[in-house]
């Protein structure tokens, strides 16, 4: 345990650093540079070094665990932080000219992006618990932040302050479950809680179940797992629109990285355990999810029901309990940021100086004035239904497929149920655009950093749709059984 | 632990306790005598020879007087604020070392148990301050909570350097490391951060913000009478020992003394308290000289430079000792 | 029982009882005063531990800094509207009878553990013969080196939201 040791371990926390210099930076350049694109354009390169150290990482080092064991890089972290970092970017792109509609372009907000990104990274690589956990405090101080970054408006206090209070209890709900199985196993390191569970032959002890359920619990908060979903909604709502985005994509992906992590890795014995607990909630979320989405008018609020019931799709692949079936939750995650982050851009467009553009009747015959972008939030509707070609029905496919083949038939055609009822609330989007006479001249708002971000996400999710063999080799390749 | 080691204990504290509040009894008088002398007059003469007896005369004075509560008051939290303050200051005694072995007790966390203390005490100003319910008890207490959390940073940041050059954050092991020189001399900055904080922790002038007498009427204590207000005033001086002592301490060698001719066989407990008294001189003295600052200047002179010199201090410290290791 | 035993019960008691004391009481000051009592207890628990010094930045830090500071805004905002509204919502004796429950549950599951971990290389005597200050300086930079430096981080996030979210912009 000498000095020397962790200055190598360094090396394997450089994208990290890279990010959190790059942050810094972008804080002081906020004071002399006032064009905010510069400041934007940073961002994205500095991401894209990380992304480099990543992939440079990823090429010449074996998967290893360093700082004393509480850091592992893996495919499996490797594939979730190619998720936070394609995220940042998307909302980086689609954020440039929203947030100076909505007065809250500050220097802070890439910084903060680039913040809360780091933590998703520390949560996806954390071997430790305690390690997961402020990783996961990291990237939520950031994201309540974000959240309420339109001060002027009483919807995004609320957000702030509804998303910070929650996230306080599901921390202390995380808290309160790590400390349970510290003190059973007396370590916070997952192999070695797993090694523990073993040799003190306690995997049927109630009290570790008590510590697992609150585990679970927590990270159901930071996934929108019904029944704790409370706050999503309004968060969703009330955050600025490209916030929004970051935070349906981010936090949920990088909470699956951690569930996923912790329920194999530490808990792997008592998959019967966990899954008499996440089964139920599967079934709750996609029903809360798929039907109360049903009853919104505002297409934001709309987007986060359907975030809510995507959480319990994705729920499925850890259900399965086999790596197949964590690598289906992960190459579900991919696609779906593609296809979420896209219809939120669709969103974003609507919006402009003096109109908010969230009403479901504001797409009234969209297609009629703007065949384009209603073409686009077509496809996009289609994915996140899950109509083929489009990326989502590959997600949703591979992570039934899994579901299945773990012998939970059942779960398989739940899901599918909810995913036609799921259909109802996409298309109405769909046909609101394309068969209804348009009510008031809508006029977009574009830049070139939105299109490019479309058309990212939309040839994104047609070439996933139609040769997702790629994403599948990545994956799997990613996540070894 | 045996009966008598407890008994040898209490008997300690009493002692201990007894003594100095002697001295906080006639710091007071010590204090009129001082400025009067610097301003050209000649201070309390009437009671006893030179006035030697007045600090007596004063204590009674205060026991006898009547104690008003105002009626808005909040009862419990009024007579509770100064006790807090009394008890903070006295408990602190319990870990200066007076001579090498010679203290109550004698902690690892010395250096941390003062502060931690001194922040509990400065309840009794913010609590006094409310509970009055009076404008200008308010402000008091006000400012008095704003004026510790921004140097009680500071102060702790400084003693850091001493406790990095002595290795151990005992107060008696921090005095026998400066049994060759005193850290005054490797930590000049750390003192000067340390006495700028320790004069605002204690709330007396130029920093007196908190009972300003030209603006607050008497700040905190403005409702305060007799006895209560008599043990508001006790615990000021006695902070005002606790941490001249704990600058003794750890800057000026503690009970360290000249080792020489007839000085290597005079107690060093009196080399102690020479010095203790030294500090408290100058904190008379920088009273009868400088004048009041302004609130907000206090409140940036102690985020935008104590603070920061303290932290560099530290770096400055700490690279230091890699080097010459 | 022992004498720690004892001392024990009563912190735990104690300490039950002043947490119920602080989310009860009308005046955000009195509430304040409890969790100063409160804290306290727990710096006194923490010295069962033999962890002397993180019982001592417990009150430099949750009593000296963190609780003057909720005094100095409890003291700035304008609470006398809320002192006289009601306490709770209407579902608090759901939200009691759930916490029972709760309760009833936990004692049950936690007082039949039987098995205890064996205890980590930081012992009691280690600390004592190493200094507590030691132990915890040399842990937190080597092995705990990254939670150490992201816990910076975390705090360096709060400090820019504060600021983000509170100052005054000139548009």
């Amino acid at each position: 345990m000498n000095t020397a040791n962790y200055l190598v371990d360094i090396t394997m926390i450089m994208p990290e650093l890279t990010l959190i210099c790059v942050a810094l930076i972008l804080l002081l350049l906020d004071l002399v540079v006032k064009n905010k694109e510069v400041l934007a354009a940073v961002g994205i390169a500095g991401t894209l070094v990380a992304l480099y150290g990543t992939y440079k990482l990823f090429v010449f080092h074996a998967p290893q665990s360093v700082f004393a064991d509480m850091f592992v890089l893996d495919g499996y972290s490797n594939f979730f932080k190619l998720i936070f970092y394609l995220n940042i970017i998307l909302t980086i792109l689609i954020s440039l000219k929203y947030m100076t509609i909505e007065k809250a372009s500050f220097g802070e907000y890439y910084s903060l992006l680039i913040f809360a990104t780091t933590g998703m990274m520390i949560m996806a690589s954390a071997a430790d618990l305690i390690v997961l956990y402020l990783g996961l405090e990291l990237m939520a101080l950031s994201t309540y932040i974000l959240a309420g970054l339109m001060r002027k408006q009483l919807r995004s206090n609320e957000a702030a302050l509804k998303y910070f209070f929650l996230g306080a209890f599901s921390s202390a709900i995380l808290l309160y479950g790590i400390s349970m199985t510290y003190g059973l196993t007396g370590t916070t390191n997952l192999r070695e809680i797993a090694a523990a569970l073993q040799t003190l032959n306690i995997m049927e002890s109630p009290a570790v179940f008590l510590g697992l359920i609150f585990l679970i619990v927590a990270f159901g908060f930071k996934v929108a797992l019904a029944p704790f979903h409370m706050w999503a909604p309004d968060v969703y709502e009330g955050a600025p629109t490209s916030i929004t985005a970051f935070m349906s994509v981010g936090p949920k992906a990088a909470g699956f990285a951690v569930m996923g992590r912790v329920l194999f890795e530490a808990f792997g014995g008592m998959q019967m355990q966990w899954n008499s607990i996440l089964i139920p909630l599967a079934v709750i979320t996609m029903a809360v999810g798929s039907i109360i989405a049903l009853a919104q008018t505002n297409i934001k609020r709309m987007l986060a029901y359907s975030s809510i019931a995507h959480a319990g799709y994705m729920l499925l692949g850890i259900i399965a309990g086999t790596p197949e079936g964590l690598a289906s939750t992960a190459n579900y995650l991919m696609i779906y940021m593609f296809m979420n982050i896209g219809a939120f851009a669709i969103v974003i467009m609507l919006r402009r100086e003096g109109f908010q553009g969230e009403n479901l009747d504001d797409y009234m015959g969209l297609a009629k004035s703007h065949p384009l972008a209603s073409a686009l939030m077509l496809i996009f509707m289609f994915s996140l239904t899950g109509i083929p070609p489009t990326a989502g029905f590959i997600g949703k496919f591979y992570v039934f497929m899994e579901v299945i083949r773990s012998g939970y038939t059942y779960l398989a055609i739940i899901a599918v149920i909810f995913s036609v009822i799921s259909a109802f609330f996409y298309l109405r989007v769909v046909m609101y655009m394309y068969m209804k006479d348009p009510k008031e001249d809508v006029t977009l708002t574009t830049s070139s950093t939105l299109s490019i971000a479309l058309a990212i996400t939309a040839i994104m999710v047609l070439i996933l749709g139609i040769f997702p063999s790629f994403l599948l080799n990545l994956v799997r390749s990613s996540i070894p059984g | 632990m045996t009966g008598v080691e407890m008994l040898i204990i209490v008997i300690k504290t009493v002692i201990v306790v007894s003594v100095f509040m002697l001295h906080v009894m006639y710091a007071q008088y010590f204090e009129r005598k001082v400025i009067a002398h610097m301003q050209a007059r000649l201070g309390p003469m009437r009671v006893g020879w030179h006035g030697i007896l007045q600090p007596i005369a004063d204590s009674l004075k205060l026991f006898l007087k009547e104690d008003i509560i105002p009626s808005s008051a909040d009862r419990p939290i009024f007579y509770v604020a100064p006790i807090i303050g009394v008890i903070a200051a006295l408990s602190s005694l319990a870990v200066i070392p007076l001579w090498e072995g010679l203290g109550v007790a004698n902690l690892n966390i010395g250096i941390l148990y003062i502060l931690a203390l001194s922040s509990v005490g400065s309840y009794c100003v913010i609590l006094g301050g409310w509970a009055s319910n009076s404008k200008y008890s308010f402000l008091g207490g006000l400012r008095s909570s704003a004026q510790v959390i921004s140097y009680e940073i500071a102060m702790g940041l400084s003693l850091v350097g001493v406790m990095m050059m002595a290795g151990s954050a005992n107060l008696s092991d921090i005095v026998k490391a400066q049994s060759g020189h005193w850290f005054i001399w490797y930590q000049p900055l750390a003192c000067f951060v340390f006495v700028m904080s320790a004069i605002a922790e204690t709330n007396r002038a130029p920093f007196d913000l908190t009972e300003a007498e030209t603006e607050l009427v008497a700040g905190f204590a403005t409702e305060y009478s007799g006895m209560r207000w008599a043990l508001f005033f006790m615990a000021e001086y006695a902070g005002m020992f606790i941490m001249t002592a704990l600058g003794t301490i750890c800057f000026l060698g503690g009970w360290n003394g000249p080792d020489f001719w007839i000085f290597a066989y005079v107690p060093k407990i009196v080399w102690l308290v020479l010095k203790i008294y030294g500090c408290i001189f100058i904190y008379f003295w920088i009273r009868a000289t400088l004048p009041r600052y302004r609130y907000d200047q206090l409140m940036s002179i102690g985020w935008k430079i104590f603070i920061p010199l303290s932290l560099a201090n530290i770096v400055v410290t700490g690279l230091v000792k890699i080097i010459w290791k | 029982m022992s004498t720690p035993q004892v001392l024990f019960a009563y912190f735990a008691v104690a300490m039950t009882i002043l947490s119920l004391l602080v989310v009860t009481r009308r005046n955000p000051v009195h509430s304040v005063l409890w969790m100063l009592v409160l804290f306290i207890h727990i710096a006194a628990l923490y010295l069962f531990l033999n962890a002397e010094f993180i019982a001592a930045i417990q009150i430099i830090i949750y009593a000296g800094a963190i609780l003057v500071l909720f005094l100095f805004v409890i003291m700035l905002l304008n609470l006398r509207k809320e002192e006289t509204e009601k306490r709770f919502q209407k579902q608090w004796l759901y939200s009691i009878a759930i916490s029972v429950l709760f309760v009833f549950f936990l004692v049950l599951i936690v007082g039949n553990i039987t098995v205890i971990p064996p205890p980590g290389p930081y012992t009691a005597d280690v600390i004592k013969s190493e200094g507590h200050i030691m132990t915890v300086g040399k842990v937190l930079y080597s092995e705990f080196l990254l939670p150490f430096e992201i816990a910076s981080l975390i705090l360096l996030v709060a400090i820019i939201g504060a600021v983000v979210l509170a100052k005054k912009r000139i548009e």
